[in-house]
């Protein structure tokens, strides 16, 4: 699995009500939420954002509150993958309980600038910054986070275990 | 191996004589909790995945608190998959209008939750539990979902930093001003992914609704929970409330922590979160240049009978500035029942406040004291992100409600004093 875009970067701290301010949380339509993503610090984002970009970011991306949406919005507006320093856990868990990919990595975080193209190997977690060429290595995910990753996020890996106990 | 309470109480959850901090764990649930705004999308994976049944219902809360009474067609929508969602599967701890308050507010007070729980919530103040010797943490939509369905959760078992509390607290300073100090020392990503464990001598100085406010906040410093031992006071306060018996869990006396933070409660000052973190900390007596538009005094943080009971103190027999609007909002039923009895509501009104039912609405910039551009509000709530309560140039300034309320009579962000 990988994917490929370009680059929306972005600072410390990102918190999810920028991600998606809560005046829209009365709906949970992830289309509805997308065309708000992001629009609080980059009112061009969602106009801009193509089928497989990526955003980078520096520590504690998605801090702030619980609200699932926030990953949802950036999947639905169709980013494939979030590169950070750190992530806030509560965005963690959420990304991959519903199969956003997310990758720690510092190097890439700093080096990598706004507009350039990248390419993302969630297998390997190699990311290739296309336009100058380097690349970076990303901590695989423990086995445990693979299986709900693989299975296509929690519900679907505790109903697989279940068939399988069933067995 | 010696463990940190909260290890303690995992490893008893998850069936384990011990654990140690990065283990993934299976842990077992006493409380899965969701609101208006979670539960919907957590009803929706639960019926997507075909789950036929919760786990036990009589172990899962809902509570419509955001945008309730509703604000609009859309949130009443939301409101009506939670009612039916609770009706179908006949969920015991259904709170809707009438009945409902602030769920952090809530459930201690209802004394669903008790010492010794493991309990997540599809919301990120689900931390506040730690004040009755809880583990307890906040998540999204789809872990709750899966919470209702199996009873359990996976945790990657958390270090933790100690939190040192000596001394007493000053007059007219309390468990606001506690947290925001620890914030501004650690910052919003000081304690990511780790539990903060208060302990010391201060802290049976602390009431429980100081406890509750300090464990509030501690998702604002990145934690995964934060949590106070079990004495006296929770003793007291769980009696006659609790629905389930507290089990005391204790840190073995040579627990790891990955560091010790030190705070001498009498030198705690009135502390203010300046836009747009609520790292960005400054004594209240050192911002009394900022002009302010709004106050809110309530929220899951400050909404508590001792919030109102200091907002009144301040606000009785006076005047809210001319130009200041200041909404008081009680967190529960219970509360603002209080509240009209001991005259704190006649008081609010005649100081020129108004006086609103439960609801979360204006902390996350929902409804009920939306920001125009450029305002600027002293809230008693627990963030000051860009565009929290409103227009993105909007500002929030966090504060304890003694510091709200002197403020809304002056018009300037306002350290109280007698």
């Amino acid at each position: 699995m990988h994917t490929e875009g370009k680059v929306f970067k972005y600072y410390d701290n990102v918190d999810t009500d920028v991600i998606i301010p809560a005046r829209y949380l009365n709906t949970s339509n992830a289309k509805e939420l997308a065309e708000h993503c992001m629009e609080d610090i980059d009112s061009d984002f969602v106009k801009s954002v193509n089928k497989g970009d990526i955003i980078v970011a520096g520590h504690n991306f998605g801090c702030g509150s619980s609200r699932e949406h926030a990953p949802i919005a950036i999947m639905a507006c169709g980013v494939g993958c979030v590169i950070a320093k750190s992530f806030a856990r509560i965005f963690y868990r959420n990304a991959i309980n519903i199969g956003l990919p997310i990758l720690e990595c510092s190097d890439a975080a700093d080096e990598i600038c706004a507009g350039h193209s990248v390419n993302v190997n969630f297998d390997t977690g190699l990311i290739t910054d296309l336009t100058t060429g380097k690349t970076y290595s990303a901590p695989p995910f423990p086995k445990f986070i693979q299986n709900i990753i693989s299975s296509g996020g929690l519900l679907a890996a505790i109903k697989n275990e279940g068939d399988k106990k069933d067995e | 191996m010696p463990m940190t309470m909260t290890q303690k109480i995992l490893a008893a959850h998850a069936g384990l004589d011990s654990v140690v901090s990065g283990q993934l764990i299976e842990a077992k649930l006493d409380i899965v909790l969701g609101n208006d705004i979670t539960a919907p999308v957590a009803i929706k994976e639960f019926e997507k995945a075909c789950f036929d049944n919760v786990f036990d219902r009589d172990r899962i809360a809902i509570v419509l608190d955001h945008f309730v009474p509703n604000k609009d067609i859309k949130a009443a929508e939301q409101s009506k998959i939670c009612r039916n969602f609770a009706n179908s599967h006949c969920i015991s701890h259904f709170y809707d209008v009438g009945k409902m308050g602030i769920e952090h507010a809530l459930l201690p007070e209802q004394g669903i939750v008790t010492a010794g729980d493991c309990i997540i919530g599809a919301d990120s103040h689900t931390c506040t539990y730690g004040a009755v010797g809880a583990f307890s943490t906040g998540v999204g939509s789809t872990d709750m979902a899966a919470g209702m369905a199996t009873g359990k959760a996976w945790f990657k078992v958390p270090s933790a930093i100690k939190v040192e509390l000596t001394g007493k607290l000053k007059k007219n300073t309390g468990g606001k001003d506690v947290i925001l100090t620890l914030i501004g020392k650690i910052g919003v990503d000081g304690a990511l992914y780790k539990s903060l464990e208060f302990c010391g001598d201060g802290v049976a100085s602390l009431s429980m609704d100081d406890r509750l406010c300090i464990c509030n906040m501690a998702i604002e410093a990145g934690a995964k929970n934060g949590i106070f031992p079990v004495d006296d006071v929770t003793l007291a306060y769980l009696d006659n409330r609790a629905e389930r018996s507290p089990v005391i869990y204790s840190a073995d006396n040579d627990a790891e922590y990955e560091k010790t933070v030190r705070i001498n409660l009498s030198e705690v000052v009135p502390t203010v979160s300046c836009p747009h973190l609520p790292e960005n900390t400054r004594p209240a007596k050192e911002l009394s240049h900022v002009k302010i538009d709004q106050v809110v005094i309530g929220s899951c943080t400050n909404g508590r009978m001792e919030d109102m009971t200091a907002a009144y103190n301040i606000l009785k027999e006076k005047k809210i500035k001319d130009g200041v609007r200041c909404i008081i909002i009680p967190a529960t039923m219970q509360i603002m029942r209080e509240c009209v009895e001991k005259g704190y509501v006649t008081a609010f009104i005649d100081a020129g406040a108004v006086v609103s039912t439960p609801t979360c609405g204006p902390c996350l910039g929902g409804y009920m004291g939306i920001l125009a551009s450029g305002e600027k509000c002293i809230a008693t709530t627990n963030r000051n992100f860009v565009g929290r309560m409103g227009h993105p140039s909007s500002e929030v300034y966090l504060a304890s409600p003694q510091t709200a309320a002197a403020s809304a009579l002056t018009g300037y962000i306002t350290e109280y004093t007698e």
